[in-house]
């Protein structure tokens, strides 16, 4: 019954975690169309910020946590600026190749920035301290507080997400950018701005991601690579573009490894979630609530 | 078009003689960078293929290399077969695997395809690590028989492979097969309705595609003496692939092999720099991407056609 519990609460914080880091990667494609290949470091640059403000600079962990989210918004900005808006304003590029440019490029992009990583900080994991300290008992389950407040945080951070893109004005200019981006500037909106906007969103969430990464399983150059893969089939899996099947994926996804991790060996921990991704792809390619 | 190919051919023959002469003039040392250079250039020429002509974004070129290569390494190690039949195993294995990439290639497209691909490279990866006891796991395996243990014989078999592969797959882009598959790559329902099949060819395509790559990776393992996750399978190897084939130029097939052998012998010179040669390399194609999309090759010939 305790491994259970433990399989419960563990599986929905590392959920929550995966949710948030895609929930910024979808948003992207849905509205820019652009699949970030460096997802994956842009969230390790925030972790890595994140911890060199909040020991070496003194910053203490929140200040950490707010200068690592600008690390990752800034990160995200150099994606945009130095990769993906010249090809998309290419002209030798031709149009139906924009979208296999961008993935190479922001691979390519991805590398240069793990390398660089690696070269100043070592691919050692770095760990912040937690936000909050101890822990609490949750059924009989020793749980870290800090586990329980990371859950929150994804949870109150989608929600606000949610709360802009349907509530407010500038959020519904997304939406319809995600919908029919030529109607959108017919009614007067720069596209570029738009653009602009989903990228600091995408920022903040990657950087948010990254932090709190660092303060409950630690990370480093090294994990890029599969951050970016598990994004990816966590998208994929849910449907491209859509924000409600990427949460549901990352449940999928989390809960999938977390029970494999404990009941089976934690070494073949990616496989089922692998196979199930491959297999939704078979039937299902447009993903569990996907459009075509 | 034919007062070109003249003049090109010309030059293509002057390459091969001072590539085939190579073991006069040039180290040991860097016969044998060469070497893995040209089985390298043979991956991107099959990953052009793919990508230039049948339009499919193929992420995961080490899935058929790697299924060649474990192929022909662990019959090899199991059995004793001698090395051509081994080679034979692993390219009827990586064919395989073509086909099972080509299944979802046919109702997939774009990115949901290049995912499918990236997750066969994992699955490939898990279950090498997870099958040690037969792969070798994580640290590899090493086959009894190699090629050859003389450098510049190596050399001249690795040269005389791609050399032969260049032809066949160049000659197969130029056919009426490489019109069409290129045809059904930008538009496949107006290529069905002008009475080709499709799906024949695409098919056709990944085999081939397979089959060459699997075959380069067979021989590379008999070249290297093992066969391991990190030479043969790791997806920064297939990331290498596509990048070679992108800097030489896409819809070439030629321009892989300028790329391959350009890349790794960057590496090489950029070696003093450490890890951080990587990030040069990194960065010298995405300034290539972005400035010079149509690589090498395509930069030249574009040049002239329009001279």
């Amino acid at each position: 019954m305790s491994l259970f519990l433990q399989i419960l609460i563990d599986g929905f914080a590392i959920s929550s975690l995966y949710a948030l880091g895609a929930v910024g990667f979808t948003l992207l494609f849905g509205v820019s169309g652009v699949l970030n290949l460096a997802h994956g470091s842009i969230i390790v640059v925030a972790a890595i910020v994140g911890w060199l403000a909040a020991g070496n600079w003194g910053a203490g962990p929140a200040g950490g946590t707010l200068i690592g989210i600008a690390g990752g918004i800034l990160a995200a900005y150099a994606t945009y600026f130095v990769v993906v808006r010249p090809i998309q304003t290419s002209r030798a590029i031709p149009r139906d190749e924009t979208e296999i440019f961008v993935l190479t490029g922001t691979l390519l992009w991805g590398i240069m920035i793990q390398v660089g990583l690696d070269y100043l900080f070592t691919d050692n994991p770095v760990t912040m301290v937690p936000l909050i300290r101890g822990v609490t008992n949750l059924g009989g389950v020793h749980t870290p507080t800090n586990e329980i407040m990371i859950a929150a945080i994804c949870w109150i951070v989608i929600g606000l997400l949610w709360l802009l893109v349907n509530r407010t004005r500038a959020g519904k200019a997304l939406l319809a950018a995600s919908i029919n981006p030529r109607g959108l500037t017919l009614l007067g909106f720069e596209l570029s701005r738009i653009y602009l906007f989903v990228w600091t969103i995408y920022g903040v969430l990657a950087g948010l991601a990254g932090v709190l990464l660092a303060s409950f399983l630690g990370t480093g150059s090294a994990n890029a690579g599969t951050l970016t893969a598990s994004a990816f089939s966590i998208v994929v899996l849910g449907g491209l573009g859509s924000v409600s099947g990427s949460l549901i994926a990352a449940y999928v996804v989390g809960y999938l490894e977390t029970i494999t991790a404990y009941l089976i060996a934690p070494t073949l921990r990616p496989i089922p979630a692998l196979l199930l991704l491959v297999l939704v792809v078979y039937v299902r390619p447009q993903g569990l609530l996907g459009r075509r | 078009m034919r007062l070109i190919r003249s003049p090109g051919l010309w030059i293509a023959v002057l390459c091969a003689a001072i590539a085939a002469a190579a073991p006069w003039w040039v180290s040991a040392y860097i016969l044998g960078v060469l070497t893995s250079a040209y089985y390298f250039g043979v991956f991107a020429m099959s990953w052009d293929l793919l990508f230039g002509f049948a339009g499919e974004v193929n992420f995961g070129p080490t899935f058929l290399i790697g299924l060649g290569a474990y192929g022909a390494a662990i019959l090899d190690a199991k059995t004793g077969l001698p090395i051509p039949i081994c080679l034979v195993f692993g390219a009827a294995l990586a064919v395989l695997g073509g086909l099972l990439l080509a299944l979802p290639a046919l109702r997939l497209r774009g990115p949901y395809f290049g995912l499918v691909t990236l997750v066969a490279v994992l699955l490939l990866q898990n279950f090498i690590v997870i099958f040690a006891g037969v792969t070798g796991g994580e640290i590899g395996m090493t086959v009894p028989d190699v090629l050859s243990i003389d450098a510049p014989t190596n050399y001249e078999y690795a040269l005389g492979f791609m050399i032969v592969s260049a032809i066949i797959l160049f000659g197969m882009s130029r056919s009426a097969m490489g019109l069409i598959l290129q045809a059904s790559g930008q538009d496949a329902t107006e290529a069905a309705a002008l009475g080709f099949n499709v799906t024949k060819h695409k098919v056709f395509a990944f085999c081939v595609s397979a089959l060459f790559s699997g075959l380069a990776g067979g021989m590379l393992v008999f070249y290297l003496g093992t066969a391991s996750v990190d030479t043969v399978v790791n997806i920064s190897i297939g990331v290498q692939v596509i990048i070679a084939a992108v800097l030489g130029g896409r819809r070439t097939i030629l321009g892989g092999m300028i790329g391959a052998v350009f890349l790794i012998l960057a590496g090489e010179l950029l070696r003093p720099l450490g890890q951080l040669n990587t990030l040069v390399v990194a960065a010298v194609a995405l300034a290539v991407i972005l400035f010079f999309p149509d690589g090498f090759l395509g930069y030249v010939l574009r040049g002239r056609s329009r001279a």
